[in-house]
């Protein structure tokens, strides 16, 4: 009886790390080939099947022409530009309304929470119909400031993600420097701002990651070639390399290394950052 | 004068909070309430998008929507998302218990696991139109299991969706997971233990334990593929362009938007859209009230 209950528990570790096993295969797979496909030459792309090694490991020339004839340093410097203004743009918005919320008590304040609140409720994809015109009739449709002020302006949940850690910030700090003198900017900025350091984290990571892969604002507003993006840039391979499975590999591969490497590095900031934006 | 410098001080007290606002507010109004309600009054004209004149059309446009089944065939398409969601939820949850016990190469798991989510929706796009082509990827791994014949993953129009939902699957799994386990390791330990000692096996931990104690997580995970398959857009838009029977209802509702230049059209489907998500947001609100967001 002993045995078969060993035997039975062996078989269970044996599914569990299988099942493990199996999901990671899954997962790896298509990237593994596709990284494969990246380093090969175009015969060899054309000839051998997806499963066959490169002949060459380090034949980086696919990533060279994905890199310069894809446009892709324009690319990244277009999404550099957005990422900033946009994530910098979130975290002011975000804590200034945190701190006004949290922080003072007026008439209204109800309907105003409600009011965000609300707004968190409505999927972005389904407005934009509407928030086109809207774009267009500011001037910004073509425009790298459309997408800024879609990223900065329209996310709530950056700003409950702040709203829950201000709470978490003593009221005393605060009614300390106001018997210094300090003017409630000056509070916001010298006590509230140093002290949201992991709001501000976590608000950063994520929406990073967000921006640099979304695809369907830059689509719908910066048609325009020279305001391509990351995701926009790389969607455009699909005309001209429509064969050249390499080059759209080695392109693909090129948008997917930096995201790797962050991961690599912030992976518990990661795993928490996402955790929080979408629980909260 | 000195009570008017005290007025002039409390009106500037007053304001503070408001000053701090107003820059938020102001997006707030412009980017989110302006449009839902622009789209609540173009929903109901046949506006073309760019010409001054609109005519007035009352609820043409919805009674087309319904009608025409084209236009509701898109329903029909996420109807496969929402399967791969359930699916996915199952797998996620599986994976979460498993990797909150002692597991070898634990860390490595999790990563793998969950990096599908952090990838670039384009990138993903081309890596699974590389992986699904005609004797690509997919066949000649089947083909290694005995199974030589090529299928068009992508163009049969009977197998399109459940490739695409599939790869929205690999992609979104890894998020679902995490939230999971998040939620699973803030159960305190000793309550594993206590039950360990009465006797409970792992299965009467899952369902004794574990599931009442991430119910919140589930209900929530449960809105975002409900919603995610309504929404569905970057996969099949990169991957197909909505071809073979694989249009979404963003897909559409984009497609009549700019490409058609039919506005109210389009308006009337975002309305929808919008009512039914707002409505199972609402159902799960009342189904799991304990979800402890109050901010006031």
């Amino acid at each position: 009886m002993t045995t078969a209950q060993g035997v039975g528990a062996r078989s269970a570790v044996a599914g569990k790390y299988l099942s493990l096993v199996v999901a990671s295969v899954a997962t790896l797979l298509p990237l593994a080939v596709v990284f494969m496909a990246a380093l090969k030459t175009e015969p060899e792309s054309a000839n051998n099947g997806p499963l066959s090694v490169p002949h060459n490991w380090f034949n980086l020339e696919n990533f060279q022409i994905a890199f310069t004839q894809g446009h892709m340093l324009r690319a990244f410097g277009n999404t550099a530009f957005i990422l900033v203004f946009s994530v910098t743009g979130t975290v002011l918005i975000g804590s200034m309304t945190a701190y006004a919320i949290d922080r003072f008590r007026f008439p209204f304040r109800r309907l105003t929470i409600s009011l965000f609140l609300l707004a968190s409720l409505v999927p972005g994809v389904t407005t934009q119909v509407a928030t086109f015109q809207i774009i267009n009739s500011f001037g910004l449709f073509n425009n790298r400031w459309s997408a800024i002020a879609l990223y900065a302006g329209t996310d709530i949940v950056s700003i409950i993600i702040f709203l829950q850690f201000m709470r978490a910030i003593p009221i005393s700090l605060d009614e300390a420097a106001r018997i210094d003198g300090a003017s409630p900017l000056r509070i916001y900025r010298t006590v509230i701002l140093p002290l949201l350091r992991p709001a501000i984290a976590t608000v950063v990571i994520v929406k990073g990651v967000v921006i640099y892969n979304d695809f369907y604002i830059p689509f719908l507003y910066m048609p325009s070639p020279d305001l391509g993006v990351v995701s926009t840039s790389l969607f455009y391979f699909k005309g001209p390399y429509g064969a050249h499975w390499e080059i759209i590999c080695a392109g693909a591969v090129l948008v997917i290394i930096p995201t790797l490497v962050v991961f690599l590095f912030l992976q518990r900031f990661i795993y928490n950052g996402f955790t929080r934006g979408a629980t909260k | 004068m000195s009570s008017r410098q005290r007025s002039g001080r409390s009106l500037l007290a007053r304001s503070t909070p408001w000053l701090f606002l107003a820059v938020p507010l102001a997006f707030l109004v412009t980017f989110t309430y302006t449009p839902v309600f622009n789209m609540l009054f173009y929903s109901l004209t046949s506006w073309d998008g760019f010409s001054p004149d609109m005519e007035f059309v009352g609820r043409a446009n919805y009674t087309e929507l319904v009608t025409r089944p084209d236009l509701f065939q898109v329903f029909y398409v996420s109807l496969f998302y929402l399967a791969s969601g359930v699916v996915q939820m199952v797998l996620a949850l599986y994976f979460a218990t498993v990797l909150s016990f002692n597991v070898r190469f634990r860390n490595f798991f999790k990563g793998v696991l969950f990096f599908p989510y952090l990838i670039n929706g384009v990138a993903i796009g081309f890596v699974f139109l590389y992986f699904f082509q005609p004797g690509g990827t997919l066949d000649s791994v089947l083909g290694l299991f005995g199974a030589r014949d090529e299928h068009l993953w992508l163009g049969d129009p009977d197998l399109v969706n459940w490739s695409l939902a599939s790869v929205s699957l690999w992609r979104y799994l890894g998020l679902n997971f995490v939230l999971f386990l998040g939620a699973i390791q803030s159960i305190p330990g000793e309550i594993y233990e206590a039950a360990e000692l009465d006797g409970a096996n792992r299965w009467h931990q899952v369902r004794h334990l574990i599931l009442p104690g991430i119910r919140p997580v589930v209900s929530l995970s449960a809105i975002l593929v409900v919603s995610g398959s309504l929404s569905a857009f970057e996969i099949p838009y990169i991957m197909t362009g909505g071809a073979n029977g694989s249009t979404t209802f963003v897909i559409q509702t984009v497609k009549l938007a700019f490409q058609f230049n039919k506005v109210g059209l389009a308006s009337a489907a975002a309305v929808v859209l919008l009512v039914i998500v707002l409505l199972v947001t609402w159902i799960q609100r009342h189904l799991v009230p304990d979800e402890g967001v109050d901010l006031v």
